[in-house]
């Protein structure tokens, strides 16, 4: 058959070019152009320059809610991945329970985000929860909203039973497709159930356990519905981590040219970040 | 280094067994000799896996016990049984070196790590992959990976047996041999005890000493490989062993001869059979002789394959192969003449005696 050689091809493309440039890049350059101007309403805009970055990167608030947030990101990593691994390493692989844990597993990955974050807000309640009153009449002074450690571990341990799942799915996943042979193997060989572990299990999962770590390092990362239902940032600011505060400075102080310059490093520092990540995790992948 | 014996030994993967189709494993009740090499033959499905996963603690029979020189090991785990079991598909440990694949068995043993050194040497060695030794085992050819499995099982010298599951299916046919011979070689220096799993005959005639021949969850023969040619107790070894394998053809006896269709033969020696029995005369394509004698015989088809030729025929109206010598002439009205070495009677399909 002839071919034909013309460039109409590119309608192909055309409808995904148009929808990602409009759910993506134009917003993008907006966000950008807010960033370099200032604004007093009316639509009349000042060229400002990199004043509102500097602004940003010189603010101690900033900094702050940075910091949290990588503490947040980094405790809940340090938490939902090795208890993630446990939990599918002690999966069934056959019989009725793997249906029931499959559908177990997947129930907290099927609630919207702001449940969630009302369930726990209800269930930590002092006066009403079923959390918050049981730890009352044991004797512990636990208030989420009163204390900032009790708010802390209310917004880790819901992010923990929010998002282990995943890690769960993805780990057990990666588990299933050994074949037996590997197993058998191993005993001949005299292997010890962590030796299994370390060269059997751990090579089959590290691909599935490298997007498990990005998938939820960015989403920790830019985390904000279910600490803004609960906490609402508080108490004080111990809860507001990055994306709460960008949204304190946007729509409750209408500072519409530092919000933008903070998003823009903020997007620069989650790529920055999952890069990192990418690149550390694959590079033993090369010397094979 | 150990004798083996299977005592009795039943297996079924379901529940409730009740039926004999129910059992992977019928009955087995079998001794390995110590230091034997012995092939295990049969076609896919009948057991062969299942009776070296029990070999090697693998598995635990339904019903029976294994003991290796006398002492029950059937609730040993695999690790106290000290067996060396290499797989049909090759397993490596894809983040260690190929050094460390084959050292990783020894050091699971807490062997000092000297002794590990010159033992993996030695195998790098035998199984040539001295120039691998300190790459990754991943991204080796399946050939280099089944070397290493191979590897990972003879490194240890001082193994009770070593059980092969059909390991050379992913080798290509010139390494097939290769590593064959030095199967045969290293069997030879450690004396340990050997059972091979195969599919193919020319396999288990070659490697072994003793032939297994397993038939829908049974042994139906163990012999040489000359007896299994020679005398297959049941018709599914005549089948199976030989290329093409033994005519079976529907018979009755008489007094003292055996009678196809309306041809009859004497029997020196009358068989053993109760009435009712299903009779059949078993006889290899090699013992029929062609020409011009004898009973006559319809040829359809006649294949060469080489220095010999395959002749296809129809003998009282059932298909009859016959071996013939490429020089061999075959004439139009061609009669067939039975050696009488070569014939078998079965009755239910195992053999009550024969001529010779």
């Amino acid at each position: 058959m002839e071919k034909t050689y013309n460039n109409k091809a590119w309608f192909f493309v055309l409808p995904v070019l148009l929808l990602v440039l409009f759910s993506a890049a134009i917003p993008l350059m907006t966000v950008v152009n807010y960033s370099v101007q200032d604004t007093f309403g009316n639509n009349e805009f000042f060229w400002a320059g990199t004043g509102w970055f500097t602004e940003i990167l010189n603010s101690d608030r900033f900094w702050a809610a940075l910091q949290r947030n990588l503490l947040f990101s980094v405790i809940i990593l340090a938490l939902e991945i090795p208890l993630g691994i446990f939990i599918a390493l002690n999966m069934p692989k056959k019989g009725l329970g793997v249906p029931v844990c499959l559908v177990l597993m997947a129930l907290p990955l099927l609630i919207p985000w702001n449940v969630v974050g009302t369930i726990w807000q209800v269930f930590g309640r002092v006066d009403i929860g079923l959390l918050g009153r049981t730890l009352a009449i044991l004797g512990i002074d636990y208030n989420y909203v009163r204390d900032p450690i009790d708010a802390w571990v209310t917004v880790i341990v819901m992010d923990v039973w929010h998002w282990t799942s995943l890690v769960v799915l993805l780990c057990y996943a990666g588990l299933v497709s050994i074949p037996d042979a590997y197993y058998q193997a191993a005993k001949i060989d005299g292997a010890s159930r962590w030796s299994v572990f370390r060269f059997i299990q751990l090579p089959k999962m590290k691909r599935v356990l490298l997007i498990a770590v990005l998938l939820r390092f960015m989403d920790s990362f830019m985390i904000y519905t279910e600490p803004f239902v609960v906490t609402g940032g508080g108490p004080g600011n111990s809860t507001t981590f990055l994306s709460i505060d960008l949204v304190k400075m946007a729509v409750g102080q209408f500072d519409l040219g530092p919000a933008a310059a903070m998003s823009i490093i903020y997007f620069l520092i989650i790529l920055l970040m999952s890069w990192i990540f990418y690149t550390v995790m694959t590079s033993s992948d090369k010397d094979a | 280094m150990a004798r083996i014996t299977l005592d009795h030994i039943r297996h079924a993967y379901g529940a409730n067994p009740v039926a004999d189709s129910d059992y992977a494993l019928r009955e087995v009740h079998h001794e390995w000799n110590d230091g034997g090499a012995y092939a295990l033959l049969g076609p896919s499905g009948c057991g062969k896996t299942t009776l070296l996963n029990i070999i090697s603690g693998l598995l635990q029979p339904s019903h029976g016990r294994i003991l290796f020189d006398g002492n029950d090991v059937t609730e040993v785990s695999t690790q106290g049984r000290n067996i060396a079991q290499v797989f049909q598909f090759p397993v490596i440990y894809d983040t260690m070196t190929v050094y460390d694949n084959l050292a990783f068995p020894l050091r699971n043993r807490k062997v000092p790590e000297a002794e590990v050194d010159k033992r993996v040497r030695d195998m790098l060695g035998i199984i040539d992959l001295a120039d691998w030794a300190d790459r990754k085992a991943r991204g080796l050819t399946a050939d280099q990976k089944q070397k290493i499995s191979l590897g990972r099982g003879l490194v240890r010298n001082d193994v009770n047996a070593i059980l092969f599951d059909e390991p050379l299916t992913v080798i290509d046919p010139h390494m097939k041999w290769v590593l064959r011979s030095q199967l045969k070689r290293i069997h030879k220096q450690f004396g340990f005890t050997m059972v091979y799993v195969t599919h193919d005959q020319t396999e288990a005639l070659t490697f072994a000493d003793k032939v297994v021949v397993m038939y829908e969850g049974e042994i139906v023969q163990i012999g040489t490989p000359a007896e299994l040619f020679e005398k297959p107790s049941h018709t599914f070894v005549g089948y199976f062993i030989g290329s093409p394998g033994m005519n079976v053809l529907p018979a009755q006896l008489n007094e003292r001869s055996v009678v196809v269709g309306s041809q009859r033969m004497d029997l020196n020696v009358p068989p053993q059979t109760k009435p009712g029995d299903r009779i059949e005369l078993g006889i290899r394509p090699e013992f029929i002789h062609l020409g011009r004698e004898g009973m006559p015989v319809k040829i359809s088809r006649i294949e060469d394959i080489g220095r010999r030729r395959i002749v296809r025929a129809e003998f009282e109206g059932k298909p009859l192969a016959i071996v013939a010598d490429e020089n061999t002439e075959i004439p139009a009205e061609a009669r067939v003449s039975f050696d009488p070495a070569g014939i078998n009677i079965y009755a239910n399909s195992w053999r009550v005696g024969g001529e010779a």
